[in-house]
């Protein structure tokens, strides 16, 4: 019997695969999906239906933004209550500047301008060089002959009546620049292997970490003056920075020895044995690497110390948010602290939310070297 | 076979550029640094106190403070010593602390797994509420709550009333509290009773467990247990239900349990705040887990619920608890920003004491000492926990 020739047959081809991109199935991936999720997206869809209108309608519709107090105690009445931006649009120079004199509040605008500026081009790593330390020198140098004044035919003007955003700003930055110096320092203190050095270091982090920042600024304040001699007084300013310098390097100096620890001990292994001594092994191996590993939590740190300067209030410095309380003493616009203090919220926000996605940004670029994909 | 040479002897090298010497060197030059520092503030200090009249030494604390204390757990007199009213201070610090770390404890672990939620909606509104809670200091947070606590409330005559016998208004919250009656012995007696019973329970569970292979509900029957026992105590004490409820009269309102609006925002704000940083912590720990293990118990058949308690929640604790232990001491040391919204804490306390007495350098001491204490003791309670939950490695 002859064999049959075996024939293929074509088989009807599959039905293709059910989209996955798109919006409906996106829609019932993210809010349909079980009937928990159901629920959870009913319950939240029915409280933006109630929350949102009526915030809305405060917020814009109802809101008064000129700075006329009648309007605002007028929406502030009504049954459909109105928020009062009125008090930004005329308080925003008290904010903004405190009680620096106010037909030189053009100066500390510029110096800020200046450190903000500073700040950025140090943000762009093909910056990174040694010209951005003779940059950040000459800055500090303007900022302050700008604040301070009598040189170049400025007004001097007492450090008392600094205030507002220019002094978050300076307190932050300059405790900052100092803090971290010291910081890397005392981590390498720590890490050291001479056990009197790597004491002070340890009694240092440890004592400053246990306490508030409050009470460290306290004794900055109260307990400084006692300890120079006799005859010598040292400005609030320079001493709430020296309170707030050693407490951020606290906290610095914990989050670079993380990184420190973090390094294979190989790495410093293979720096001797090319005969590097300690301070090149140091600051050619170990350091550029272990810092790259801890940008997220320094970048915390910072933003952490940039909210904590909003403490100097309590020890009678009118930072941005001393400065609003200051503005809002005003009896006619205290009522509508609220849209201020949201107003400063905002500002706060802001500064420390870009920051934060700046961190976000420098890792994933300091670590093109070392992710796989 | 040639024999091993010896080790060459060990001698140490104190020659100028061997490292024993210079090591010695700089730690003695570190440690007369420090010395001589502190020893120049001290002599200057001293100096400047002997000019000023200033009188140092800690004979302040047992003579009478002179002023009151608007709220305590103590009760506090004006005519009492310092030291009472540091004391007063310090329980004021914990009673805000306590509650403050089991609040945002339960809040972060909540915001932080819905995070994780697979509704976009709910990820989306715990990612904002983290973001801004975060990024705004909390100093201004707690002018904000203040604010809306005292200002935008009504009045008392006009007080919220969510439930019968809570009044909700600027001056604070009343509630109702029950009377202690002795029969409440009874009810007490049951609870304990309930516990040995529940860990008795869970003894025998466990036995049983190891004998057989089979497990045996635990927590129902427990917690079963504890309540039935309590009420059977209540019960068997005369069922005792005096409350004491506030009641309105004609400026106030008297009677309850209370507390200020002071407490309140404290309690809010540091909540609040604290539960973003530990919702991010939670996040970051169960993320940690890897997909694997989900993808393992998946395979074993478990059920969601018991992948999560049993999988992924023992590993993510490992991770979650060490930052969480820094984030309660961080909302301890916070707790301090009280005395900006004028609740009676310890640093509240020590500044009016220091402003009255003089004595700066004991009273920012004092501070410092409690603080340290209480660091201390959590970070010394959670690494003991911690230890618990390691790796267990062979």
């Amino acid at each position: 019997m002859p064999q049959q020739p075996y024939v293929f047959q074509t088989v009807a081809s599959r039905p293709p695969p059910r989209p996955v991109g798109g919006l409906l199935p996106w829609v019932k991936r993210n809010l349909l999906d079980g009937w928990t999720n159901v629920l959870i997206t009913l319950l939240l869809i029915a409280l933006l239906v109630l929350a949102l209108p009526p915030i809305v309608q405060w917020g814009v519709l109802n809101a008064v933004f000129g700075p006329d107090n009648a309007a605002c105690r007028a929406a502030a009445a009504a049954t459909n209550t109105g928020a009062c931006w009125g008090v930004v649009a005329e308080k925003y120079r008290l904010i903004f500047f405190g009680r620096y004199p106010y037909e030189q509040q053009w100066r500390p605008m510029v110096a800020c301008a200046l450190m903000i500026g500073a700040i950025a081009a140090s943000c762009y790593r093909p910056f990174w060089r040694g010209w951005l330390i003779g940059l950040w020198a000459l800055v500090l140098g303007a900022f302050f002959i700008l604040m301070m004044g009598g040189r170049f035919g400025l007004v001097p003007v007492e450090t008392s009546r600094w205030g507002g955003f220019p002094l978050t700003v300076m307190l932050s930055t300059v405790s900052l620049l100092i803090a971290f110096p010291l910081a890397i320092l005392v981590a390498l203190g720590r890490q050291s292997k001479m056990a009197g050095i790597r004491t002070i270091c340890v009694l240092y982090v440890e004592l400053i970490r246990g306490v508030p920042l409050i009470s460290v600024l306290f004794m900055a304040s109260f307990m400084l003056p006692l300890f120079m001699p006799q005859g010598t007084t040292i400005d609030v300013l320079v001493r709430v920075l020296i309170g707030m310098t050693l407490f951020t390097a606290a906290y610095l100096a914990e989050v670079v020895r993380g990184g420190l620890q973090a390094l294979p001990k190989g790495q410093i292994e293979a720096a001797q044995s090319l005969g590097l001594g300690y301070w090149q092994t140091t600051f050619k191996v170990v350091l550029p690497q272990a810092l790259r590993l801890v940008v997220p939590a320094t970048m915390n740190t910072f933003i952490g110390a940039f909210k904590d300067t909003s403490l100097v209030t309590i020890v009678s410095l009118y930072d941005l948010t001393g400065a609003l309380q200051l503005a809002l003493g005003d009896a006619d616009w205290r009522k509508f602290f609220f849209e201020g203090q949201l107003f400063v919220a905002a500002i706060y926000f802001v500064f420390c939310y870009a920051m934060s996605r700046y961190s976000l940004w420098i890792e994933r670029h300091l670590n093109t070297g070392t992710r796989r994909q | 076979m040639k024999p091993a040479r010896p080790a060459p002897p060990k001698k140490r090298d104190w020659s100028w550029r061997s490292q024993a010497l210079r090591s010695v060197l700089y730690q003695v030059l570190a440690l007369a640094l420090v010395f001589s520092a502190g020893y120049y503030l001290l002599g200057n200090t001293l100096e400047n106190m002997r000019l000023r009249g200033i009188k140092s030494g800690f004979d302040f604390i047992t003579q009478p403070a002179g002023f009151g204390i608007g709220e305590s757990i103590i009760p506090f007199d004006s005519a009492e010593s310092y030291g009472k009213a540091f004391a007063v201070g310090l329980s004021n610090t914990l009673r805000v602390a306590v509650v403050g770390i089991v609040l945002a404890t339960l809040l972060g672990t909540l915001i932080g797994i819905g995070r994780l939620s697979r509704n976009v909606l709910l990820r989306s509104l715990c990612g904002a509420y983290v973001e801004f809670f975060r990024n705004v200091p909390l100093l201004l947070q707690l002018f904000i709550w203040y604010f809306i606590l005292t200002e935008t409330l009504p009045t008392i005559e006009e007080a919220l009333r969510p439930l019968p016998g809570v009044f909700f208004s600027k001056n604070g919250l009343q509630f109702p509290v029950p009377v202690w009656a002795d029969s409440h012995i009874f009810t007490l007696a049951g609870f304990g009773l309930g516990l040995l019973g529940a860990w008795w329970w869970g003894r025998q569970t466990r036995q049983h467990f190891e004998a057989t292979g089979r497990s045996r509900p635990v927590w129902l029957p427990g917690l079963l247990l504890v309540m039935g026992m309590g009420l059977l105590g209540w019960l068997a004490g005369g069922s005792p239900a005096a409350l004491d409820i506030p009641e309105k009269s004609e400026l106030n309102v008297v009677g309850g349990g209370s507390v200020t609006p002071e407490y309140m925002t404290v309690l809010v704000g540091l909540t609040i705040y604290t539960a973003a940083y530990i919702a991010e912590i939670v996040r970051g720990g169960i993320q940690a887990v890897p997909f694997g293990q989900h993808e393992a118990s998946a395979a074993l058949g478990l059920s969601r619920g018991k992948e999560v308690r049993l999988v992924l929640l023992p590993q993510a604790l490992r991770v979650i608890i060490p930052p969480v232990t820094s984030q309660y001491l961080n909302l301890t040391k916070n707790s301090s920003l009280a005395v900006a919204v004028g609740y009676p804490d310890l640093v509240s306390i020590s500044t009016t004491s220091l402003n009255q007495t003089g004595r700066a350098i004991e009273c920012i001491a004092l501070i410092m000492a409690c603080y340290l204490t209480l660091s201390l003791l959590t970070s010394w309670y959670m690494n003991a926990y911690n230890r618990r939950s390691l790796l267990k490695e062979r």
